[in-house]
């Protein structure tokens, strides 16, 4: 069997979600058997350099840049993995839905508590940064998604039962203990 | 006249005392319906619809109906699965329910439905409607992001003359089920360690306290909703 080809990618996350699949801990020594990574931060690859069969998502999409991204794995994965509840209804950033993204910005730069250096009133404006969205969207709401993993993390044997049941094309028979939303 | 009666939940045979609703047999007999609205102690009114199970093609609230000789009750078949999968979904997207930051995580029915009926993403859009929280009591706050208007507070939680804690207010879109401002002022330490537990999700929050138990000693991270019901 050839192995799978895997691509990962963190958006509006926390990164937790990609220590989550770490923390299959010695099974990641199954895992370089069956899969071989592209595009991801694991190994530091930026861009795609062929079709990968299964994309996996963390975070929503709280920017433009997140947008752009997401739609390229779309592009390139044949399948796609909303992992976490981040990517999958928005998770904490999502909090901030239903709050105008000006009283946002003015909490995080300006009047917050804990906002002390910013002496000159300034409010991020390179044209270089990513624009926020009016809103943190959850992945499926822009692109087609094919599977959802819940869990803030989830759990390590959740991704692990998951991913090798998507690989070897078996049936997923997941544990009550490990379909989790926190 | 026998005050027992016989009648069948998914072809299992259920002994029920005359006048029981077909819930309350359906627990006595090791059968788990699910519930949000209901609370023991309280007259069932029927209003979130998760109970309910198929009678001569009929969907009824099995909270409110009361047994009959003979009928033969659908529940656990996958349509009504997926209708009660549906209103737990409904009630998903229509609050905010940000179950990490939630202190009723892993305590939560709303929550250990989900688990229990594998809820991964809802069908339906999440709406982020902006709603308040209210945290000016000395002992609780109101989270309504989370509040599924079951009505459990309103009918349990009241002073010594009856008096509720709890009112809805506004109507349509906007009704919310809040808290008398002035009776939370002087409300026990116990009344208002019950206003918590008696609320199904995390709206009713009581404060200084939070996430004191592990994950992984929750009422639902080991078993399901019901399970309990179901070994008896
Ligand atoms: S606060 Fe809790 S108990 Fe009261 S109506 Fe809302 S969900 Fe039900
Ligand atoms: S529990 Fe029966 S309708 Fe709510």
């Amino acid at each position: 069997m050839s192995k799978k080809i895997i691509a990962t990618t963190s958006l509006a996350g926390c990164f937790g979600c990609h220590m989550s699949i770490l923390d299959i801990d010695e099974r990641i020594l199954d895992l370089v058997e069956l899969v071989e990574f592209n595009k991801s931060p694991i190994d530091d690859i930026k861009v795609f350099t062929k079709q990968c069969d299964i994309g996996i998502i963390e975070g929503g999409c709280c920017n433009s840049e997140n947008i752009e991204v997401l739609k390229y794995f779309r592009e390139n994965c044949d399948i796609l993995i909303s992992l976490g509840e981040c990517a999958i209804m928005g998770g904490l950033p999502a909090m901030r839905n239903g709050i105008p993204i000006e009283e946002c910005l003015h909490e995080a730069y300006l009047d917050g508590p804990t906002v002390k250096l910013n002496t000159q009133k300034i409010l991020p404006n390179d044209s270089e940064l990513p624009m926020l969205l009016n809103e943190v969207y959850p992945c499926h709401e822009i692109v087609k998604i094919d599977y959802f993993l819940p869990g803030c993390a989830p759990r390590a044997d959740l991704i692990w039962d998951a991913l090798v049941a998507l690989i070897t094309g078996n049936e997923m028979d997941l544990p009550y203990e490990v379909v989790k939303f926190d | 006249m026998s005050d027992t009666c016989k009648f069948k939940i998914d072809g299992k045979e259920i002994i029920a005392k005359k006048g029981q609703t077909i819930l309350e047999a359906a627990k006595e007999n090791g059968v788990f319906i699910p519930t949000l609205c209901n609370f023991t102690g309280v007259k069932p009114k029927g209003s979130c619809r998760i109970c309910s199970v198929k009678i001569n093609d009929r969907f009824m609230t099995s909270c409110t109906t009361p047994v009959a000789a003979g009928m033969e009750v659908e529940s656990n078949t996958e349509e009504i699965s997926d209708l009660r999968k549906s209103i737990i979904e409904l009630l998903f997207v229509s609050g905010n329910h940000f179950c990490p930051s939630c202190e009723k995580s892993g305590n939560c029915e709303l929550q250990a439905l989900g688990y229990r009926y594998q809820m991964m993403v809802p069908r339906f859009p999440y709406s982020f409607d902006k709603k308040n929280v209210v945290a000016t009591g000395p002992k609780l706050l109101k989270d309504q992001d989370r509040c599924i208007k079951c009505q459990r507070c309103m009918k349990t939680i009241k002073d010594d003359e009856g008096k509720r804690y709890y009112a809805f207010k506004n109507r349509g879109r906007d009704l919310e089920v809040v808290m008398d401002e002035e009776m939370s002022k002087t409300i026990t330490d116990e009344l208002a360690k019950e206003a918590m537990e008696n609320c199904p999700v995390g709206s009713i929050i009581y404060k200084g306290v939070g996430f004191s138990e592990p994950i992984g000693t929750r009422k639902y991270d080991k078993q399901p909703i019901g399970s309990l019901i179901e070994t008896n």
